[in-house]
């Protein structure tokens, strides 16, 4: 009798903190989510009404208001550029190493915990050996391809871990099929193989673009603050300061008398520009993996 | 005999050209390894070069700065030839300590959540979501710390200033919380369902499985997934310059500008000489976070070798 009760007021206790937990966890999710939400969207509202076309190519301006942003957005896009054309054939070069050639022994798992600490090491790190390199030691300054170099060194490691992971996951099968048609190793990995990984390969391309581009300590030591000061200035060897920086160096630095609405609108642009990085990308997959679901619901 | 003797040598044309094929494919097959090989190889040499160029100029310090003042000292006073780092690295470490108590039980929760408890249509959209997070510069969360989280900090507490610690550790919270949870949401998923299945047929709730069975099953995930939080908010560097004051001084609470690793090392290498004490001493420092990032590497594929 006396025993029976405990354990019908263990079983409430049970169900009653259970759904404690499960509410709980339903409320810091929701709220955590919201408070970023409302961040972004802050930022957004903010910035977004005031940009205009002006401000998207215009001069950066010391002295007077009104100032735009024209050449750091110009020189984030080409530093970008610069950084994604060194970074992807070799990331996905050592990607297929990794995957498809090396051999199972201990050099193999000494380059893996290479490329793993790559990856972990602070970009303010990467950014110290770039000003060495360039500033100290080739003596070229702060410029723009110093910038993109030292750049596609955070890119790199994300980008053969990546492609590794997406290769070792595709099936024997379609390996073998091709060699029996006497295809050699490089045919295979080329026009089979690299097909197939694209999705997984694309993303994490996707992945390292929007982080290089919003990547600002590393550029501020290599790349600078400034610009050439002018607009469509293709050359590698002016400095070459990007968005991010120039909003830490409008917020902390400037003396313009409508610094704070241009930091505004420049948070406000680059928060639009790395969603929408992430977003082109990814949307496809998106766009397939819902079809696919209503397909399998279907049936 | 004669017959096929008589076809091989009508086919002598086409067979000296399959050879020209496949003696370029041959050798494209050989450059493309050779590539591959090449490309690996850049990678494992950059790293040797950043550890050596970063490594050697930081040793050097200590030429001028014994070691005890370098790592138990607190006065950061370059232009007397004081150099004790013990502020920065007290700091990033108290800092980084600061980010995970309120970070790791929040992203877990998180990924409980996700894996566990929201509906199919909720998982939908939240994965992607915090994908999307993840993405997010870090100088947008610096600003919005500079000019939304210090004023409200200023008028919560009422301290003069609102920079410090506080304020970089929720600035930094925000930052590594869609990392933290996304890694962590991934191991709980793969966590075989019989063991939950098996769980719930001896009549434990939903709460004890997850509790007692997933988590510790998932554990050595989600000590990954928080070590990369851990890893991410020691490197961090310009969303924590923004907000942390960036004063050389122990602080007396959470409240105080202070300074760490990164932030010093960022304030001041631009107006300092190559050859000189005060540069060495800041690579010192960068050279003591590439050795704590790399530490904490060797710990994550300790984790892995013991899950697996």
């Amino acid at each position: 009798m006396n025993g029976n009760s405990t354990n019908k007021l263990y079983k409430q206790i049970k169900k009653i903190s259970d759904q404690m937990f499960t509410i709980g966890l339903w409320i810091i999710t929701s709220l955590i989510l919201v408070l970023i939400f409302l961040l972004l969207i802050y930022i957004l509202s903010k910035g977004l009404t005031k940009i205009s076309f002006s401000f998207l190519v215009g001069i950066p301006s010391e002295i007077d208001v009104g100032g735009g942003v024209g050449p750091f957005l110009l020189n984030s896009i080409y530093v970008l550029l610069i950084s994604l054309l060194i970074s992807v054939p070799i990331g996905i070069g050592s990607g297929v190493y990794l995957s498809e050639y090396a051999p199972n022994n201990k050099l193999t798992e000494f380059i893996r915990s290479c490329v793993e600490s790559l990856a972990s090491v602070p970009s303010i790190v990467i950014g110290l050996f770039g000003y060495v390199l360039f500033v100290d030691i080739f003596n070229v300054g702060l410029t723009i391809i110093g910038a993109g170099i030292t750049l596609s060194l955070l890119n790199l490691p994300v980008i053969t871990r990546v492609t590794e992971e997406a290769i070792q996951a595709i099936h024997m099968d379609l390996r073998e099929a091709s060699y029996a048609m006497g295809a050699t190793k490089a045919q295979t990995i080329l026009k089979i193989v690299i097909p197939a990984a694209l999705n997984g390969i694309i993303s994490g391309v996707s992945l390292a673009a929007s982080r290089a581009f919003g990547e600002s300590a590393l550029i501020l030591l290599v790349g600078g603050t400034g610009t050439s000061g002018e607009m469509w200035d293709w050359s590698l060897l002016s400095p070459g300061g990007t968005l991010p920086v120039h909003l830490w160096y409008v917020q902390s630095e400037a003396l313009v008398e409508d610094a704070s609405e241009i930091a505004e609108k420049t948070a406000a642009l680059l928060v639009l520009i790395t969603l929408f990085l992430s977003l082109s990308i990814r949307f496809p997959l998106w766009v397939r993996d819902f079809r696919f679901q209503n397909k399998s619901n279907k049936r | 005999m004669a017959k096929m003797l008589q076809e091989l040598r009508g086919s002598q044309f086409t067979n000296r050209y399959e050879k020209r094929i496949t003696k370029s494919t041959y050798f494209q097959n050989r450059m493309f390894r050779l590539f591959c090989f090449f490309s690996v190889l850049i990678l494992g040499l950059s790293l040797l070069s950043i550890i050596i160029f970063v490594g050697r100029t930081g040793l050097l310090v200590f030429k001028d700065v014994s070691f005890q003042e370098f790592f138990f000292s607190t006065t950061w006073e370059p232009y007397d030839d004081k150099f004790g780092a013990a502020t920065f690295i007290l700091g990033t470490l108290s800092l980084t300590g600061l980010t995970l108590l309120l970070a790791a039980p929040i992203s877990i929760g998180i990924a409980i959540f996700t894996s566990e408890i929201a509906p199919n249509w909720l998982k939908r959209i939240l994965r992607p979501v915090l994908d999307l997070l993840v993405g997010i510069p870090s100088i947008v969360y610096g600003y919005l710390g500079l000019t939304v989280l210090i004023p409200f900090l200023r008028n919560i507490t009422g301290a003069t200033m609102g920079d410090g610690l506080l304020a970089a550790a929720i600035v930094l919270n925000i930052m590594v919380l869609p990392t933290i949870s996304r890694i962590s949401d991934d191991a709980i998923s793969s966590v075989p369902s019989e063991l939950r299945e098996a769980s719930y047929a001896l009549g434990s709730t939903r709460m004890q499985t997850i509790i007692k069975v997933i988590l510790p099953a998932a554990s050595p995930g989600i000590f990954t997934a928080v070590i990369l939080g851990m890893a991410r908010s020691i490197g961090e560097t310009m969303a924590v310059v923004m907000v942390i004051g960036n004063t050389p001084q122990l602080p007396s609470d959470l409240l105080t500008p202070t300074s760490v690793l990164t932030s010093n090392i960022v304030n001041q290498i631009i107006d300092v000489e190559f050859d000189s004490t005060w540069n060495y001493a800041l690579y010192m420092m960068a050279f003591l976070l590439l050795l704590i990032s790399n530490l904490l590497i060797i710990i994550i594929r300790k984790l892995r070798v013991k899950g697996a």
